[in-house]
């Protein structure tokens, strides 16, 4: 299988932004100029109905997108052509009916096709995925992400690093997106914990990470940190890629 | 084990399952873990049925019908969940979800309801115990059943307004999943129905037996056996239908009928009968049959009642629906509407349009003069009267 771990101690900085939104065919262009900005590798989700991980920002995204029409054929084609554009890694992000309607099967072999690295699908438990869907994963080399949140047991994170291929994504908090990260006692004691156990796959912290020293903050006890609510708000302002540069340049130094 | 009940990795056949976030595992797992011993204590059976006798009013009775049994050419029996205290069988499993919560140490309580009717039933054993209770409710919801969202305001809960989505019942469910993420240490959700994941529907199910098990046990003093020929229950989510199947499952004479609701016809568009109209998917943590769009988007259902107008089934219910151990049947809102006026006319019971769909589909059998038919009469109809009003022009 081909390599697809993120590499370790670059404090990398990922975006997340949903397909479809702020309209139908935004997608490549904000991919586009996200890298040229600066992130280091990019989740673009794909919308659902019901996504109950998710605070308002995301919601709202995700409502938007799908009155604009977005849908997963739609955005694979939207996505045929990504490679050509887009040299980051770029992950999809989204639940598990959509991928279950489209077919797991079919799912994998289109993100191939587009050069898509991984999938985070928060809905798939990690029985089912090693049950039922990790030859269909590994057959197509997508790499399959799994959730840590502070809650999480040690053998469990033992379990889930051994099924990682690319990254682990630490949730800073037990929380649905868009709260913001407070570095108390309790996360940095979390943080370490899981820094001390010297997982094999590199560790990226999501959730409540909206500016630079949110950031910072995350980045001191991991591989890198993942914006997302912050990053859609901005999509809804006008003249919304012209901001993108300024926004990763304000977190991240190129 | 039953074939028909959960099996050891949460799935009824192909059906159940926890497709959860991570972010619940935690809380999901020590339900998993905990709740066929803690329900299976002494102490805690003990508390639960006396709770059930002294507040909730149980056994509630089973009543011969005998003007509706000489309409239909057979002998009918309705299973009164309606006499129960708030008025639905929703408080049998609310009663065993407190005392749950309790033993597992949450301080703080969150439901999600429809119409209302759980939530009031959970708002009234939180009341019961003392404990902080949230309820989240459709946006909609709280404004066309005012009277349930004053009803929980009183007894101390905090209703919460889901203004997400569709703003109805799943929304509701949503919001509170979302809750449960944001408080996963001190907080217990009570889901109301047979969905949610693995071990929620197995366990509501439990907790909702009582109705099958006192039907049979009543039935012995009445037909002289513990089975009857048929037994009708309305199905949205399904809970009241999963508690009067429970103890038939394994009875394969005893012919079991569920009633979907089809609002204005199956094929109008608006309509709520989700094993004719849904198809497999994953909706609030299991996989069962969904209502949704070729891309797996969730469609909004339609009923004239809000009990039923649920996208999905539980789990069991998909797996009853699909090996054919049950039928599942509906019946339109005038159909409904219909059955809850003659129930009215020619017994003095005024059910709730839930309950209605299931006596509606007493005109669609071919009954015999010999058959014993049981009909679970989940709840009451007070809570409906402005729709008898606006329907029947009272």
């Amino acid at each position: 299988m081909k390599s697809n771990t993120l590499p370790k101690g670059k404090k990398l900085l990922s975006i997340y932004f949903t397909a479809g939104y702020p309209s139908l065919d935004s997608t490549i262009s904000i991919a586009k100029t996200l890298e040229e900005s600066g992130a280091d590798f990019l989740e673009i989700g794909f919308p659902y109905s019901d996504p109950v991980a998710d605070g308002p920002v995301i919601q709202e995204s995700s409502q938007v997108a799908l009155q604009n029409g977005m849908n997963l054929h739609l955005l694979f084609e939207q996505l045929k052509d990504l490679r050509q554009s887009v040299s980051i890694p770029v992950y999809l992000m989204g639940y598990f009916n959509p991928v279950m309607q489209y077919g797991v099967e079919n799912f994998c072999k289109s993100c191939q096709e587009c050069g898509i690295t991984g999938t985070i699908i928060p809905d798939l438990p990690m029985y089912e995925y090693e049950e039922i869907y990790k030859p269909i994963f590994e057959k197509y080399e997508i790499s399959n992400i799994f959730l840590v949140t502070p809650q999480t047991s040690a053998d469990r994170i033992k379990k889930i690093d051994n099924l990682s291929t690319s990254f682990i994504y630490l949730l800073s908090s037990n929380a649905t997106t868009g709260k913001n990260l407070q570095v108390g006692n309790e996360s940095e004691s979390y943080f370490r914990r899981i820094q001390e156990m010297e997982l094999d796959n590199p560790t990226i912290i999501g959730f409540g990470i909206s500016s630079k020293s949110t950031f910072d903050k995350a980045t001191a006890y991991s591989d890198g940190a993942i914006i997302g609510s912050a990053f859609v708000k901005l999509l809804a302002e006008e003249n919304y890629l012209q901001k993108i540069p300024q926004f990763i340049s304000s977190i991240k130094e190129k | 084990m039953s074939k028909y009940q959960v099996n050891e990795k949460g799935y009824y056949g192909t059906f159940g399952g926890a497709y959860i976030p991570e972010m619940l595992y935690p809380n999901v797992e020590e339900l998993k873990e905990q709740y066929l011993t803690i329900i299976n204590e002494p102490k805690f059976k003990e508390e639960f049925n006396q709770l059930l006798k002294d507040y909730v009013g149980r056994p509630s009775p089973l009543y011969h019908a005998k003007r509706l049994s000489e309409k239909y050419g057979a002998n009918i029996f309705l299973k009164r969940e309606d006499l129960n205290h708030t008025g639905a069988h929703k408080i049998n499993n609310t009663i065993g979800q407190i005392l749950l919560a309790e033993r597992l140490g949450k301080k703080r309580i969150i439901a999600e309801t429809g119409a209302g009717q759980h939530g009031v039933a959970t708002a009234t054993v939180c009341a019961l115990k003392g404990l902080e209770c949230v309820v989240y409710m459709g946006a909609i919801d709280i404004e066309r059943q005012a009277p349930n969202v004053a009803r929980m305001k009183m007894m101390g809960a905090t209703v919460v307004p889901a203004t997400s989505g569709s703003k109805t019942l799943k929304d509701a469910t949503n919001e509170a999943l979302r809750d449960w993420i944001n408080n996963p240490v001190d907080t217990h959700y009570i889901i109301g129905s047979v969905v949610g994941p693995h071990p929620y529907p197995d366990m509501v199910a439990r907790f909702q037996s009582i109705i099958s098990e006192e039907t049979k046990k009543q039935l012995v003093g009445k037909i002289g056996k513990e089975n009857p020929d048929y037994v009708l229950a309305c199905v949205g989510g399904g809970s009241n239908a999963a508690g009067m199947f429970y103890h038939y499952l394994d009875e394969e004479n005893v012919k079991l009928i569920a009633v979907e609701a089809a609002g204005h016809g199956v094929d109008s568009g608006e309509s709520a009968a989700t094993t004719i109209l849904g198809k497999e998917g994953v909706l609030h943590g299991s996989r069962s049959i969904l209502m949704q769009t070729e891309d797996g988007q969730v469609i909004e259902p339609y009923s004239i009642s809000a009990g039923l107008d649920y996208p999905g089934i539980g789990p069991q219910h998909a797996w009853l629906f699909k090996s054919g151990r049950a039928l599942y049947g509906n019946a339109t809102d005038a159909e409904a509407m219909e059955a809850g006026l003659l129930l009215t006319k020619l017994e003095g019971i005024i059910p709730a349009i839930e309950s209605a769909h299931a006596l509606a589909y007493l005109e669609k059998m071919d009954l015999k003069n010999s058959d014993s038919v049981v009909v679970c009469l989940s709840g009451r109809g007070d809570k409906d009267l402005a729709n008898y009003m606006t329907y029947f022009g009272f």
